[in-house]
């Protein structure tokens, strides 16, 4: 006969085992891949992305063969720290809120002559989309531990902001889901990935603040509009335009959202 | 095709020189396919090594098992300020790279 006080201790271990939702084992889980994280961004990738984009600012390009140097971000021609913590913002010389890689297209054209709609059609993470993503791995990297600041109180950005509001409540697609479907309930997540809680600043800053980011499981680096992009993709929809307005009013929803909190860009994801 | 410059740190502490290297290369394991269905032909790093002002300190074969763009970070004994430390790979196109950086 078998010991009964071994027999129970068997039971337990299989209770505990087969509980996988219990509070204590997810958490103990989530440490684990925390740690995992943590590992993974002492080397981040996008350091390297980073480097090309650098070359790429101070590289005459285009018909007009001139360099980004003379970009204005925002904060003024050239300067690009802590420039991205505070897109998207309105620009009084196109008149319009443009985010990071809409701007950057705008300088494209202005200073390098190059037609945007070079970058608008070509595919994700070739030709002059590549160039981009890179460019934007460079200047994000400088706005690491900058706190997002978007001003609200300007009436374009404001407009703006609603519309992000209603384009992320806004349900469609064959299976009639919004981006607050998977992104606005707490503790919400997809296999081991948590889902942000868009809707609160906790949420906001941990989706808008980490990225753009380079991917561990596919070796890309991702810009804030090819994740924009990917998330109508996943709700089964019709994919935005790159750099179309409700790219842009999305961004200002969640920049909004997260004003204030810690950018840590680029991220780093699994 | 030309080769992307490594990123190198290394920091010596208590007679221990930490080195941490970024490595960019595409790691093509041979056995993806592209778009039309061809298959990407197999590329990347078969060894690595690194040395401590010309003295090898470590010397690995890579394979297809190790992810694009590897990071790899190890310590060795010895190393001080202002030496050199020089990582340099060899891929199975009969490419290889090799990058300096002095101990910080």
């Amino acid at each position: 006969m078998e010991n009964p006080q071994k027999k129970l201790a068997c039971l337990l271990a299989v209770l505990a085992v087969s509980a996988p939702l219990g509070a204590q084992t997810s958490d103990k889980l989530m440490e684990g891949i925390n740690e995992y994280r943590e590992a993974l961004a002492d080397g981040n990738p996008s350091e390297l992305v980073a480097a090309e984009g650098e070359e790429l600012w101070k590289l005459k390009r285009g018909p007009k063969n001139a360099t980004l140097e003379k970009c204005d971000l925002g904060l003024g021609p050239g300067v690009i720290k802590g420039a991205s913590a505070q897109m998207p913002r309105f620009f009084k010389d196109t008149g319009k809120v443009q985010d990071l890689e809409t701007r950057l297209m705008t300088c494209m054209e202005t200073l390098q002559g190059i037609d945007p709609k070079e970058v608008v059609n070509a595919r994700w993470l070739k030709g002059e989309k590549e160039k981009m993503a890179a460019l934007v791995a460079y200047i994000v990297t400088e706005s690491n531990g900058h706190k997002v600041k978007v001003d609200l109180n300007n009436p374009a950005m404001k407009k703006m902001y609603d519309m992000g509001k209603l384009a992320f409540y806004y349900r469609t697609g064959p299976m009639d889901f919004s981006c607050a479907t998977c992104h606005g309930d707490q503790g919400k997540r997809i296999r081991m990935q948590e889902l942000p809680d868009l809707r609160t600043h906790e949420g906001a800053i941990a989706g808008w603040g980490s990225w753009p980011a380079y991917r561990v499981s596919n070796g890309q680096f991702w810009t804030m509009q090819h994740r924009l992009n990917d998330c109508y993709r996943q709700q089964r929809t019709a994919e935005p335009i790159y750099g179309s307005d409700v790219t842009i009013a999305l961004s200002v929803y969640l920049a909004g959202k997260a004003n204030g909190g810690k950018v840590v860009t680029p991220g780093i994801k699994r | 095709m030309a080769t992307k410059p490594m990123r190198i740190r290394a920091a010596a502490k208590d007679g221990v020189t930490e080195v941490k290297a970024l490595i960019a290369h595409e790691m093509e394991t041979g056995q993806r396919k592209d778009a039309n269905g061809a298959v990407i032909p197999a590329w990347f790093i078969t060894e690595l090594s690194v040395s401590h002002n010309g003295k090898v300190v470590l010397a690995s074969e890579f394979g297809t098992a190790v992810s694009k763009n590897p990071y790899l970070a190890f310590k060795f004994k010895g190393g001080a300020t202002g030496d050199k430390v020089a990582v340099s790979w060899k891929d199975n196109k009969g490419e290889s790279r090799t990058d300096e950086v002095a101990i910080g």
